[in-house]
């Protein structure tokens, strides 16, 4: 048992899960919303689509999605590159601060995006 | 005759790794890269490898032949050699002890954490714990792994992580366990893999499966712990 107070959900099998289940989420919305665009859209009925809450909620499920599959994917590269192992002691500090900043971009994508769902 | 250019390394003596060239006169034969290490090593006896058996039964020697892990003595010069050139090196991501005769602690460490035999605190019957045919098959597959280790170093993931990531050797003997009818302590085994590390570091590539000498599919092994561990918790 390898335990990692980094990793998403302290689980592997709970990352795994997590992965998966947003790729699934991801998916379903970028074709929805690749369909919505190939099927013809203008300004107004794009900003009307947006202002319904099924359209937003289903847009904050996606946009957390794809924090969470980030992160479990951006943490395993981390971990698999960033090591002590590999670079000595100045691995675990690479480490950690990749980590750290890749956790701000994406709280701070995640507020972001959310003020942006409900502005207007 | 064939260019061959092996991996050389004695740390007493050399201060880096480094590449020799030789040319072996196999006299047109086809025959296995071990018999070509033999001859080098007829010629220069500084040269060190492992073997034993020489029909890949005891997995000693287990080396990289042009790019590709496998066992020298089962894999013929028709199969390694490309356009007249055999590059022989140490199995990778191992440290090496001396020239093709890598450390396997690391492996074996791994190997040792899914803890490789049966374990069953009942009473034992008098003569024999009994299999139906149908449980017996389903360890076929997993028992003939002879931890030649040409599949763990064949693995990004081991690179990486050895002292964390199981391995594909190490997982597949922890399937053995897990398929076993015999073993009582498949929930104890499943919680002790159930880390971001130990089996999840596979990503599915199958460099595990394609080289494996005795054809085995580790891939398929750990795809089965995954859903065992995914129905436990679900």
């Amino acid at each position: 048992m390898v335990t990692s107070v980094t990793s998403f959900g302290r689980s592997g099998l709970y990352d795994w899960f997590v992965q998966r289940a947003s790729a699934v989420i991801l998916l379903t919305y970028f074709l929805f919303l690749g369909w919505t665009l190939v099927s013809g859209v203008d300004y107004s009925a794009w900003k009307a689509l947006f202002q319904q809450t099924w359209m937003r909620v289903f847009s904050l499920l996606a946009l957390i999605s794809l924090c969470a599959h980030a992160w479990v994917g951006l943490w395993t590269v981390f971990t698999d590159y960033l090591t002590q192992r590999l670079l000595g002691a100045p691995g675990s500090v690479l480490r950690l601060s990749a980590e750290a900043i890749s956790a701000l971009i994406m709280f701070t994508y995640l507020i972001w995006g959310i003020q942006i769902l409900w502005s207007s | 005759m064939l260019q061959v250019s092996i991996y050389r390394y004695n740390p007493e003596v050399d201060v880096e790794p480094y590449m020799q060239d030789v040319e072996i006169d196999t006299g047109g034969k086809d025959m296995m890269v071990l018999d070509v290490m033999e001859l080098i090593k007829a010629e220069d006896d500084t040269v060190v490898y492992r073997r034993s058996c020489r029909e890949g039964v005891c997995g000693s020697d287990g080396v990289n032949m042009n790019g590709t892990n496998g066992l020298a003595c089962v894999t013929p010069l028709s199969k390694a050699v490309r356009k007249n050139k055999l590059v022989l090196r140490p199995l990778p991501g191992l440290p090496v002890i001396r020239d093709l005769v890598v450390d396997m602690s690391l492996f074996y460490a791994q190997y040792e954490k899914v803890q490789p035999y049966l374990q069953n605190h009942t009473p034992a019957p008098a003569i024999e714990r009994l299999q139906t045919p149908e449980e017996r098959e389903k360890l076929d597959g997993l028992y003939e792994c002879i931890l030649c280790a040409c599949c763990s170093t064949a693995c990004p993931s081991f690179w990486w992580n050895p002292d964390r990531f199981i391995g594909p050797a190490g997982l597949l003997q922890a399937y053995r366990f897990l398929a076993d009818t015999r073993d009582t302590a498949t929930d104890e085994r499943l919680g002790r893999l159930d880390d971001p590390f130990s089996v999840f570091r596979c990503h599915g590539i199958q460099a595990c499966v394609n080289v494996c000498p005795k054809g085995l599919n580790p891939t398929r092994a750990i795809g089965h712990i995954r859903n065992m561990l995914l129905s436990r918790a679900t």
